[in-house]
């Protein structure tokens, strides 16, 4: 629709061309190397100078990787948590950005102000308390903190994105439905998630990339190893590999590999959704 | 339409208790609060409470409540098993004269968000108008350079570092076929916030996509215009597409410089994986925030942690206000 611009015949254009292909081979050297040290033996990796193709490919490194490691758990528990976390940001944003929309009401756009003011506050000054008051709750090792925020709203962003797509939906809807004698709630998940399936697939890429990620949050409330989720896992798995006999870097390399992969295919597949929503942000933000 | 939405209620249902058929008062007090209840409860502004209330409530239990409590705790001393001990502006004084990482925390930070905010935005904009053109696999490029944004900070954390490796790393090995002795990298003092900057250069892919969009609601016919008018490619792009996606730069320097002095993720994975220690060699690498997390987490100095959080708080809207103060200098608003 979109689709852009300079109708004139461009002279320098593949010069041009050429040159975003060298950038693309810069973008894309670093997961090349990690890929092909993955399948290298272990003494290939200690080779100087390095070699750039696996004499042999050792596709083995793959299953001695998820076997040495509690993969399978560490794995388990990222899924556990993206999920849990998909689900609470979609009902909450959608209770919220409904709510938002649908009713005329004294103070509500200062409730909306005050969400997105939210945004501005840096994780770090909350973190304190929110540490006090998990510890207080026995929440520590437990996927609770990770997750319950997700089912209040804490995800500003995705209340103001299906805000901005809600508001696209004639009120007659609304008011039709009203009449019918619907309830609200009826109304909300029979009228507004149909058609803002394309927001809601948007919010969900967003929080799965966000949580799959996400680092910060279980560092600081996930001590025992068999909660870890796959950051702080690699990570552990680094420090007591690396005392032994050094880094094994393609199995480093193999598990980092695997948990590329996941963010890999949901951006092939919603490729569109991040641009949209990324885009979104940018410009009516 | 509209006046459908007014709250007004049927003139019947208006009042529960018609004036004219007073009750007696013992009565009145039992019947008069269920009416207005049950009236309020099928009001809009009670549906919009009730709807509201998780987000208002995880409004004030994780964020508005945690802000107030930690600006009191940066008063006070605090190490989360006794309880906090007011101890005045102490913290403060105690961060800004006495604390040895402070200042090369935030030094380090400075050089940091200095060097990585402009040549991101410069090369997500140089990318972003390469990419506004049409061209063959103009879409696998966009995917290519934008793909890198997306991926865990630990796993291609692991991965830089491997690269930077200082005798088996990739980078060091083609720096070498061109005759160049790379430096230890991750593990010198001079070279690891360099890396680091690197690093998280590869990640500008989505500044990028922000630039796409704007560029793409440029009228052509200003293009067009200023063709006509003679002008040529470096005209064109400082009269015309500059003007045009100042707001969208604008947010992009804005974001960019809170989100480089929150950074955190890479630099706690890359410094930890290289065997430096978070923050390491010898604090060349330790960001703002990686400081502010070992004073809290590792010794548990929860009210100076407290006290780090509100400066760094302090700081990031300063440096907004000041952005939104130089805004009407340079961007264009139609």
């Amino acid at each position: 629709m979109t689709e852009s611009i300079s109708k004139t015949p461009n002279r320098g254009g593949w010069l041009i061309w050429l040159f975003l292909l060298s950038g693309s081979v810069v973008m894309l050297l670093p997961l090349a190397w990690m890929i092909l040290t993955s399948l290298k033996s272990f003494p290939e990796t200690l080779a100087d100078p390095p070699t750039w193709i696996p004499a042999h490919f050792q596709w083995g490194n793959y299953l001695q990787a998820i076997r040495g490691f509690e993969f399978s758990r560490y794995f388990a528990n990222s899924i556990i948590v993206t999920a849990g976390c998909i689900a609470g940001t979609l009902v909450s944003s959608c209770l919220t950005a409904y709510a938002l929309v649908a009713y005329k009401v004294r103070g509500k756009n200062l409730v909306f102000g005050l969400l997105l003011a939210t945004l501005m506050l840096p994780a770090q000054v909350t973190v304190i308390p929110l540490f006090k008051l998990y510890v207080t709750l026995h929440w520590i090792n437990t996927f609770r903190p990770l997750i319950v925020p997700r089912w209040f709203g804490n995800d500003v962003f995705a209340i103001f994105l299906l805000r901005q797509f809600f508001l696209q939906i004639p009120r007659d809807y609304i008011e039709a439905a009203r009449i019918d004698g619907a309830s609200e709630l009826r109304i909300m998940t029979t009228v507004f998630v149909p058609l803002a399936k394309p927001a809601l697939l948007t919010i969900a890429v967003f929080t799965f990339i966000g949580t799959w990620n996400d680092l910060w949050n279980p560092l600081l409330y996930l001590y025992d190893e068999k909660l870890y989720t796959l950051p702080l896992g690699l990570m552990q798995f680094i420090g007591v590999a690396g005392t032994a006999q050094g880094t094994p870097w393609h199995l480093v390399m193999a598990i980092a590999t695997i948990m590329m992969i996941p963010v890999v295919i949901v951006f092939f597949l919603a490729q569109k959704r991040f641009i949209e929503g990324i885009s979104a942000a940018g410009i009516k933000g | 339409m509209q006046n459908a939405l007014t709250p007004t209620p049927h003139p019947l249902e208006a009042d529960p208790l018609p004036p004219s058929k007073p009750l007696s008062g013992a009565q009145a007090d039992i019947i008069v609060p269920v009416g207005r209840c049950r009236k309020w409860l099928a009001s809009e502004s009670a549906k919009f409470w009730l709807m509201m209330s998780p987000a208002l409530l995880g409004f004030i239990i994780f964020s508005a409540g945690p802000m107030l409590t930690s600006l009191y705790l940066s008063f006070t001393k605090y190490d989360v098993v006794s309880p906090p001990k007011w101890i005045g502006i102490n913290n403060y004084l105690y961060l800004l004269r006495r604390d040895p990482a402070f200042w090369p925390s935030v030094k380090v930070t400075t050089i940091f968000a200095a060097a990585s905010v402009p040549l991101t935005l410069l090369i997500a904009l140089l990318i972003a108008i390469l990419l506004n053109q049409r061209f063959f696999a103009r879409n696998l490029f966009r995917t290519i350079f934008f793909l890198p944004a997306l991926l865990p900070a630990a796993a291609s954390g692991v991965v830089w570092v491997w690269i930077f490796d200082p005798t088996r790393g990739l980078l060091n090995h083609i720096l070498a076929t061109v005759g160049i002795v790379g430096p230890a990298w991750m593990h010198s003092t001079t070279w690891a916030l360099p890396a680091l900057i690197i690093m998280s250069i590869w990640g500008f892919g989505r500044a990028m996509v922000i630039f796409l969009a704007g560029l793409q609601e440029v009228p052509p016919q200003l293009y067009e215009a200023a063709e006509l008018d003679g002008a040529g490619t470096w005209h064109r792009f400082y009269h015309v597409t500059l003007p045009m996606i100042s707001p969208v730069l604008f947010f992009n320097l804005v974001i960019g410089i809170i989100d480089a002095l929150k950074a955190f993720d890479l630099a706690f994975v890359t410094s930890t994986a290289a065997g430096a220690g978070a923050g390491g060699p010898a604090r060349a690498t330790l960001l703002y925030t990686l400081n502010l997390y070992q004073k809290s987490f590792n010794y548990f100095h929860m009210g100076l942690g407290s006290a780090m959080a509100w400066l760094l708080f302090v700081a990031i809207l300063l440096l907004t206000a000041i952005n939104f103060g130089l805004e009407k200098r340079w961007v264009h608003t139609s």
